[in-house]
């Protein structure tokens, strides 16, 4: 089965007054109908630019400088663009951190759901409006008809996303690119418009590309997981594998650092330094200044991606990868068990 | 414990605050009722006028308000005051009125055009913005009335060229920081034409500011029909409008100061009322 979508060796990079800099560096990724991935990695790690790029969003002076997009074994990359940029959107949609930007402030939220199956599926006046309705019900927004005429500032924003997520569905999408959709949102509504995400994958077999910082968010809907690092994925792997033994010391510093409220620990645990200056990567691997476990030969060389030995789908980027079982004993703390709790 | 829950209900409603502050618009009100006043006097003058604006009367020459017949006094040829200043009214409120509306479109869309695309056509635009700012105002109008001829097409043609600029300035501020919401991107991502885009989604967000400012740019391009009428540029005579009737009034200012004052309070109302109008808007629409 060819896979809905497979991104190769992205690279984007921004000019900047003096050089580029490289916001992407290599990104790889697949993603089949029905499934759900994660992406996470600290601010500035390239996550939002990947998923923008994806779509043909990028921020003004960005471009992509490397590396290929297939969509349905169709390599959209070397297309014009207006035809690329149509068949990326028809295939995709995109939901927003910040539900009251995403919507138009001065545009009845219903009109907005309406827009896409009037303008693109020329729908008639009355067939796009009950589509909306249908939509805004099935996202979970009760008495859709009273919602339609709301405007954004009039809902609250558990109800803006799911609008939000209404509007990214009425395209018919085959795949949802949600960009840490629940970051604005209070733990309780989170659940639910995760749940509403979850449970759309799952009826219309979309797939979901899950962009986050917040682990538990990705590790509650994703089965497969892609950690980002200053541009890079530097591991990927199901949630099982990632959270039972990480490979990289960078995921396994992010697990570390989600603090326990069973635990008496009473300082949080973090990754000491700064993300490297991504006008100037520094030669060998762009974790290694902030890594405890670096040796000489990490800033040497940046590691590719590898397949971790008797574990398929489970890559890192370390050249330390098979000692990974072995760092819980050299570094202090105990790690707190998250996989019985997802 | 009791939770109080109450299903959807508690999640919706319109904000109460909203409601409150739409009926305590009174900058709006006040504004509207005044413009709109004066819109009706404007268009009732042939009704109201108690005499025809250009019919001279030389033996009942600047005769002061509250004659007999002449509610406002005549001025130098006669002329009931009154009677010009409403018909000079719709001369000013037509010419104000109008010569802002080109400029406001041409600007607009120029801007729009200018923020969203950016590249060597926001570069282009923005230098003939720079070129044209560089001249004051007055002097560019003048200099275009001039080399048109007076009248009012030249007026409205000369303002029209110089105007579009500030519309243009604004515009493509707002667009470049509304281009950059998500909404934007949000519509950009489900694949709309880009002209929906911009008129549809871009417009409504960033064109408050420029409806603010035109509110102003009619009182200025009242302003400038005045000056252009005194520098023997504006409406031709007999036409009554309230610049060549300020002009003429002026060299009476020691002896009968009403004739330039009225028009002149006429002017500073209708520019109070749509400043009014315009703080009303702002604060109508103003989200933040």
């Amino acid at each position: 089965m060819t896979p809905l979508l497979e991104v190769h060796d992205l690279h984007v990079e921004i000019p900047v007054p003096h050089g580029h800099l490289h916001a992407v560096r290599g990104v790889s990724l697949t993603v089949d109908a029905g499934e759900s991935i994660g992406i996470v990695g600290e601010s500035g790690s390239g996550k939002s630019i990947t998923l923008r790029a994806l779509l043909g969003l990028l921020p003004q002076p960005a471009q992509v400088t490397k590396g290929s997009i297939i969509l349905d074994g169709v390599d959209v990359t070397g297309l014009p663009e207006r035809r690329r940029t149509k068949m990326l959107t028809d295939a995709m949609s995109m939901v927003f951190q910040d539900s009251l930007t995403a919507l138009n402030p001065v545009m009845r939220v219903g009109d907005q759901i309406a827009e896409v199956p009037r303008r693109r599926l020329s729908m008639s006046k009355s067939a796009a409006h009950g589509r909306a309705v249908e939509l805004m019900d099935q996202v979970g927004i009760p008495e859709p008809e009273r919602r339609f005429r709301a405007y954004p500032h009039q809902l609250s924003g558990g109800m803006r996303q799911r609008v939000c997520i209404a509007i990214a569905l009425s395209a018919e999408p085959r795949l949802i690119l949600a960009d840490e959709p629940t970051t604005a949102l209070d733990v309780t509504i989170q659940a639910q418009v995760l749940a509403v995400i979850d449970g759309l994958r799952r009826g219309r077999q979309l797939g979901v590309v899950l962009v986050s910082h917040d682990l538990a968010v990705i590790s509650q809907t994703c089965s497969r997981i892609y950690v980002m690092y200053a541009g890079r994925v530097i591991e990927s792997g199901s949630i099982r594998q990632l959270i039972s033994l990480a490979r990289h010391p960078y995921t396994f510093a992010l697990l570390r650092a989600v603090p326990d409220p069973d635990l008496p620990v009473h300082r949080l645990l973090t990754i000491p330094g700064q993300p490297p200056d991504l006008t100037a990567v520094p030669a060998g691997c762009s974790f290694a200044p902030r890594c405890a476990l670096a040796e000489p030969a990490c800033r040497e060389v940046d590691p590719a991606l590898m397949a971790v030995p008797e574990e398929p789908d489970h890559g890192s980027a370390c050249i330390r990868l098979e000692t990974a079982s072995q760092w819980l004993d050299w570094t202090p703390v105990d790690l707190p068990d998250l996989l019985e709790k997802t | 414990m009791t939770v109080i829950s109450v299903p959807g209900s508690a999640t919706d409603t319109v904000a109460p605050t909203t409601r409150r502050r739409r009926k305590r618009n009174v900058l709006l009100i006040v504004g509207l009722t005044l413009f709109g006043l004066l819109v009706l006097v404007a268009i009732l003058a042939p009704v109201l006028a108690t005499h025809d604006p250009i019919q001279q009367d030389l033996a009942h020459a600047r005769l002061a308000p509250g004659s007999p017949g002449h509610l406002l006094g005549t001025d130098e040829l006669g002329r009931d005051v009154f009677s010009r200043l409403l018909y000079g009214a719709r001369v000013d409120l037509r010419v104000g009125v109008l010569a802002v509306v080109s400029p406001f479109i041409i600007g607009t869309v120029l801007g729009l055009i200018s923020g969203w695309f950016g590249g060597w056509l926001d570069t282009l635009i923005m230098r003939i913005v720079d070129v044209v700012i560089a001249f004051p105002f007055f002097v560019l109008v003048i200099a275009l009335v001039f080399a048109l001829g007076a009248g009012t097409g030249s007026i409205y043609l000369a303002i029209t060229m110089v105007g579009w600029v500030a519309y243009c300035r604004i515009v493509r501020g707002e667009v470049l920081v509304a281009k950059e919401q998500e909404y934007s991107l949000a519509a950009r991502a489900s694949g709309l034409p880009t002209w929906r885009i911009l008129f549809r989604h871009l417009l409504p967000n960033v064109v408050l500011q420029a409806i603010v400012y035109s509110m102003s740019d009619i009182v200025l391009t009242i302003l400038a029909i005045v000056t252009l009428g005194y520098l023997g540029l504006g409406v031709p005579p007999p036409t009554p409008d309230w610049g060549s009737m300020i002009q003429d009034g002026q060299q009476f200012l020691l002896t009968q100061w009403y004739l330039a004052t009225i028009p002149g309070l006429a002017v500073v109302i209708t520019g109070l009322a749509l400043a009014l109008i315009a703080d009303g808007l702002v604060e109508r629409f103003d989200r933040t």
